[in-house]
C-alpha cells in the first residue's frame, strides 16, 4: 500500500511544476490565472497580490466561475505546493483544463525567494456578524464594506434630511460621519427628524444626532461642527471628508456648497424638499454637470418657501434622506450609476417618480470651460450669496 | 394636448391642479397659454420683458429645452412640459 507521501510524489510527477520566479515572471503578463486553493483562514492571513481565492475543497465547483476558460493558463499555489499539485491533477485531468501548472515550494518558497505579498486588512468578529448581509452581496462583498469603514462623509444639516441619511450611512458602517448643524432639537422637529428624541429637545443637534450614531454602530466616529457653513469655514469643513451630503435648507449654504466643491472637487449629493415633493442630484465636479448648471439663478424667495414657512410631511425626508445615503454608497464602492447628470423629482401624493436629464451648461461661471481659474490665493474667497439668492433688486 | 406639469409653489395658482392641458405647437405658445388660462402664474414665469424668468427650469418631457429650441422648441400632442423650480428645503 502507498503512503500519502508517495501518492503525492507520483501526483507531483505528472504534473506540470513552475519554480515562484517563473510565476513572477508570467504575473507580470497578461492572461494568466493565479488560484490560492488553500482555506479561508490561511488565504486571509497572506496571499500573493492579484491572486484568485478558490479553496481546494470548493475547487471543483467554483474554478469555472473564476477561470471560465479552460485554454487559458493556470497557476495553482497552496501553502507548500502539495495541495496545488492535487489540484492541478484534477483541473487537466478531470476538468479539461488545458494549461495548468502548480508552483512548486508554494507562497512559503515564494515568501523565502523575497516575492510581494499582501496581508488583507480583516474585519472583526463583531464586524463579520454586524456587516455580514452586506458582504453576502457580490456587489458589496468584504471590499466594499472596507471602503465603507474608511469613508469620510460630512452631513449638511442634522434635520430632516440628515436625520435618515445619518442613521442609514451609520448603520452601514461609513467610518467617518461629520454632522454641520448650529440647531437645536426642538418639539416640532420630531415629526420627521428621526435621529432626534423627545429627550434630547434643547440638545445641540450635532450632540443628539452623535449620541444616536454611537448608539447604533460603536464603529463610526461622529465629528460634531456644530456651526454653519459659511464662507469663512467652508473650505475647512469640507477639506478632510470624501463626500458631502446637502441637505441645507437655504439658497445661499446650497450655492456656497457648489461653489467650494467645485474648487475642492468634491462630490455632493444634493437633496430638497417641500410639503410632498422631493428632488435628488448628484453632482461630481467635472464628471457631471454642478448645481449651477441645474439652477444659473436661485428664485426670488417668493416662489421658494422653506418647511418651515410652507410644512413638509414627515415621511419625505425619509424617502429623500435614504435616496442620499443610497448615492453615497454608490460613490463610496463605485456599484451602480449615481445620479450624475440626472435629476430624480418625487411626488409623494401621487407617488411618481420623474427623471430629468441635467446636463453641464458651457458657459457655467463654476465649472464651464471657461470659468476663471481660482487662484490658490483666492480660493476661501466667495461672492456674497446673500445678496446673490436676495434677487436683482437687493443686489442693486 | 399637451401637458403640463405644475409645481407645488404654482399650484395655488392652478387651483390646486399639479397636471393641466393646453393648447399649442411650441414650448412658448404653451407656457403664454398657461399664463392666459391661470394668470396668477404670469408673472413666476415670465419677467415684464414677456422673456422666460431665469430662474425658472422648463423641461420637455425629460430635456431641458435651455439644450433645445428654448420657447421655440417643438411639442408633441402626447408631450408632458415639466415646470422646474429650485427648492432648498432640507430640515
Amino acid at each position: 500500500m502507498a503512503t500519502g507521501v508517495d501518492l503525492i510524489e507520483k501526483v507531483k510527477a505528472n504534473v506540470n511544476e513552475v519554480q515562484p520566479s517563473e510565476v513572477a515572471g508570467e504575473l507580470a503578463e497578461n492572461g494568466l490565472a493565479l488560484v490560492d486553493v488553500r482555506e479561508q483562514h490561511e488565504f486571509e492571513e497572506r496571499h500573493i497580490p492579484g491572486s484568485i481565492h478558490v479553496p481546494r475543497g470548493h475547487l471543483e465547483s467554483r474554478i469555472e466561475q473564476f477561470a471560465p476558460d479552460k485554454d487559458k493558463r493556470v497557476i495553482l499555489y497552496c501553502a507548500s505546493g502539495n495541495r496545488s499539485a492535487n489540484a492541478a491533477r484534477t483541473l487537466s485531468e478531470d476538468l479539461g483544463y488545458s494549461d495548468v501548472a502548480s508552483m512548486a515550494g508554494g507562497i512559503t518558497l515564494w515568501k523565502d525567494r523575497n516575492y510581494e505579498t499582501v496581508v488583507p486588512r480583516k474585519l472583526t468578529q463583531e464586524q463579520k456578524e454586524r456587516y455580514s448581509r452586506h458582504i453576502l452581496v457580490p456587489e458589496i462583498g468584504l471590499e466594499g464594506q472596507l471602503k465603507m469603514l474608511d469613508a469620510k462623509v460630512l452631513l449638511l444639516g442634522a434635520g430632516g434630511l440628515g436625520s435618515p441619511t445619518a442613521l442609514y450611512l451609520a448603520a452601514a458602517g461609513v467610518g467617518t460621519i461629520g454632522l454641520v448643524d448650529d440647531d437645536e432639537v426642538d418639539a416640532s422637529n420630531l415629526q420627521r427628524q428621526v435621529i432626534h428624541s423627545t429627550e434630547t429637545i434643547g440638545v445641540a443637534k450635532t450632540e443628539s444626532a452623535r449620541r444616536r450614531i454611537e448608539a447604533l454602530n460603536p464603529d463610526v466616529k461622529v465629528n460634531e461642527h456644530r456651526t454653519r457653513l459659511d464662507s469663512s469655514n467652508v473650505l475647512e469643513l469640507l477639506a478632510d471628508y470624501d463626500i458631502v451630503v446637502d441637505g441645507a435648507d437655504n439658497f445661499p449654504t446650497r450655492y456656497l456648497l457648489n461653489d467650494a466643491s467645485v474648487r475642492l472637487n468634491k462630490p455632493v449629493v444634493s437633496a430638497s424638499i417641500l410639503a410632498f415633493d422631493g428632488q435628488i442630484s448628484t453632482f461630481v465636479p467635472h464628471d457631471g454637470p454642478c448645481y449651477r448648471c441645474l439652477y444659473p439663478t436661485p428664485p426670488p424667495p417668493e416662489l421658494a418657501p422653506s418647511c418651515g414657512a410652507a410644512g413638509v410631511l414627515g415621511m419625505l425626508p425619509g424617502v429623500m434622506g435614504l435616496f442620499q445615503a443610497l448615492e453615497v454608497f454608490k460613490l463610496i464602492t463605485g456599484a451602480g450609476e449615481p445620479l450624475i447628470g440626472r435629476l430624480l423629482l418625487f411626488e409623494a401624493l401621487s407617488t411618481t417618480f420623474t427623471e430629468l436629464k441635467v446636463q453641464k451648461d458651457p458657459s457655467c461661471p463654476i465649472c464651464g470651460p471657461d470659468a476663471p481659474e481660482v487662484s490658490e490665493h483666492d480660493l476661501g474667497k466667495f461672492p456674497d450669496y446673500e445678496a446673490f439668492c436676495a434677487g436683482p433688486a437687493a443686489v442693486a | 394636448m399637451p401637458n403640463v406639469k405644475i409645481p407645488p409653489v404654482l399650484r395655488p395658482q392652478t387651483g390646486g391642479q399639479s397636471l393641466v392641458t393646453i393648447e399649442g405647437a411650441k414650448v412658448g405658445e404653451i407656457l403664454g397659454g398657461l399664463a392666459e388660462a391661470h394668470p396668477g402664474t404670469k408673472s413666476q414665469l415670465f419677467g415684464d420683458d414677456g422673456e422666460l424668468n431665469r430662474f425658472v427650469n422648463i423641461y420637455l418631457n425629460d430635456e431641458d429645452v435651455r439644450v433645445l429650441d428654448g420657447l421655440e422648441t417643438g411639442v408633441g400632442a402626447d408631450d408632458t412640459i415639466v415646470i422646474l423650480p429650485a427648492m432648498a428645503g432640507g430640515r
